[in-house]
């Protein structure tokens, strides 16, 4: 007698922490099902197509000028990584450099442009020909965007830049010296080419950050030649009433942001198994 | 002293009352010391008694607190000295090997000759393979380094080094990170170029190495040369008292085990800290903590 009740107190009483684990996991599934059942059933499926997903007007904003407006954002985009690129590298060097003054600069400039919200900085560069008349940046439009968007791209390039500087070991840029390197040949062949490998995954993460800033430039006043995803699928989607154009837009986002994640991942897994 | 008459020419670098200090930390208390063309002088000592920092502030890689180092003549702590000059003369081994992991072997070896002394990309990499060859390593050219065992790679640094035609080569306890079965390659590296006649200055706990290959042995303690001269006297018949105890722990086969235990404490140490892709040399000093 004594031995079945022992037997069976367990299982009545209390479920193995397993056990316990995978009825949770049924609930959780069984919840989403029910979610999902719930929502399709009541849903008014036609005004959603009608509101999102219109052939016609889908068809309108391919044709339109989503391949320009596709082109611009990329062109922005690009354009202003290359400079943030640049501009970022310089301001590490000059975070890291043994002049003082230098190190301030750097430190203000990023500071700086990393609390201002993007499109403050784009406000201001829309009103910097007020200020200024007769200013010309080049290559207009894009020289502007470049500019604005690029500065705004150096403040965190740099953060990320030095951190891969500093991740070199010290050994590197030793043995560089010790066979009679001069420390600015030690740094450029040395020292960043390790740097940028280590920081390609979370650079590439900042090209996808600056692809979705790009769909603040709207604010610099460009024609309509110059728009980019936003701003086109926007002007098209309130012409006429309907948000299609905008969701068409948005999917051209994921087309250039999801390889791009897609990159990064593969890239910080290899990087771990090089370890 | 007798024996280095036999291959030593002139002073290549003079040491005079070197002082350095960390902070507080005073760390080397006025060191005087010649090494003459041609001859191979091994520094031995304890654990801390500064003997990386000696062989560091010889091409600056530490800066002397005060106190003359002449390099052929040049004052190396001088301002206006040409440091750069200095130190492609002087090929460096590390511990940690130190090779650059992005380049090849060959672009290991070419690299500085091509940016430095302006060698042709042919020129460089002939010399750079005739170096090679001699650590026994050409069919390595192409490999990278983390594709060799810690053996080729510090061959390779070796091979680096030399590639840079230097007159005078420091090692600082070049097989201190390596498996025991692979530090006899590296030995018999070093064995053949101090019969080639170059010009050596090694940091080493190797005392058999030392004791066949070294004109001179240097030993050091407490941040000061206690006892120098003859291997065979040095190792063999110690004067001083500290210089005995060091053998004795060094040397004493009871002592072997702790030996292996250090060695083997050491690589862990040295796996560790690459894995975090911040090779530093294993050292339980803190020399990088500010790294
Ligand atoms: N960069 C540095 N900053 C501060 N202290 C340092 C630095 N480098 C060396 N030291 C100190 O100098 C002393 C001597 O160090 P050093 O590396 O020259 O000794 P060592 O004889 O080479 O020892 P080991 O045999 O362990 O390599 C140690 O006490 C160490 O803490
Ligand atoms: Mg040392």
């Amino acid at each position: 007698m004594s031995t079945t009740i022992t037997e069976e107190a367990p299982t009545k009483k209390k479920l193995s922490p397993r056990k316990r684990a995978q009825r949770i996991r049924w609930a959780q599934y069984a919840l989403l099902a029910i979610v999902l059942v719930v929502f399709a059933l009541t849903a008014n499926w036609e005004q959603i197509q009608s509101a999102f997903f219109r052939t016609d007007m889908i068809k309108l904003t391919l044709t339109e000028g989503l391949p320009n407006a596709l082109k611009n954002t990329i062109i922005y985009t690009a354009g202003a990584f290359v400079i943030g690129l640049i501009l970022g590298t310089i301001l590490a060097l000059m975070r890291l450099s043994s002049v003082a003054p230098y190190r301030w600069i750097a430190s203000t400039w990023i500071e700086f442009f990393r609390g201002l919200p993007a499109i403050v900085v784009f406000i201001a560069f829309s009103l910097l020909p007020l200020a200024f008349e007769g200013l010309l940046i080049p290559f207009d439009p894009y020289g502007t965007v470049w500019v604005a968007l690029g500065l705004v791209a150096s403040a965190y390039m740099a953060e990320t830049i030095r951190a891969g500087i500093q991740a070199v070991p010290k050994g590197q840029i030793e043995a560089a010296r010790s066979l009679g390197m001069p420390s600015g040949a030690a740094t450029r062949k040395i020292v960043l080419p390790q740097a940028f490998r280590i920081i390609t995954p979370p650079l590439t993460n900042e090209v996808i950050l600056l692809v979705k800033d790009s769909s603040l430039v709207y604010v610099l006043g460009l024609s309509a030649s110059g728009y980019e995803l936003t701003k086109y699928g926007r002007d098209l989607s309130s012409s006429n009433v309907n948000l299609t154009p905008l969701v068409v837009a948005g999917f051209c986002y994921l087309i250039i942001t999801l390889p791009l994640s897609y990159l990064v991942r593969r890239m910080e897994a290899r990087q771990k198994k090089e370890r | 002293m007798t024996a280095s008459s036999t291959r030593t020419g002139a002073a290549i670098v003079e040491v005079t009352d070197l002082h350095k200090s960390f902070g507080s930390n005073h760390v080397l208390q006025g060191l005087n010391a010649t090494i003459k063309q041609g001859e191979v002088v091994c520094v031995i000592g304890p654990s801390g008694s500064g003997k990386s920092t000696f062989l560091r502030c010889i091409n600056l890689l530490e800066e002397p607190t005060s106190g003359s180092i002449k390099v052929g003549g040049d004052e190396v702590t001088d301002p206006d000295c040409d440091i750069d000059a200095i130190r492609r003369n002087m090929g460096m081994v590390f511990q940690q090997f130190n090779l650059f992991p992005h380049l090849s072997v060959l672009g290991n070896c070419t690299m500085a000759q091509m940016t430095v002394l302006k060698r042709s990309k042919a020129e460089a990499e002939a010399k750079a393979r005739e170096n090679l060859e001699k650590v026994g390593l050409s069919e390595k050219a192409d490999a990278y380094p983390a594709q060799l065992s810690g053996g080729q790679q510090q061959r390779v640094a070796i091979a680096r080094a030399l590639s840079m035609d230097p007159k005078l080569m420091l090692f600082d306890e070049p097989t201190s990170a390596l498996d025991p079965e692979l530090v006899g390659d590296v030995l018999s590296v070093m064995r053949r170029l101090a019969n080639d006649g170059m010009t050596m200055f090694v940091v080493t706990h190797e005392m058999a190495f030392a004791r066949e290959v070294a004109d001179r042995v240097i030993f050091m303690d407490g941040g000061v040369i206690v006892e120098e001269g003859d291997p065979e006297q040095v190792i063999g018949d110690p004067q001083e008292e500290r210089t005995k105890t060091f053998l004795q722990r060094v040397l004493d086969p009871t002592h072997v085990d702790a030996g292996a235990e250090d060695a083997a404490y050491a690589k862990r140490h040295v796996g560790e800290v690459a894995a975090d892709n911040f090779v530093k040399p294993a050292d339980t000093h803190g020399h990088y903590s500010g790294g």
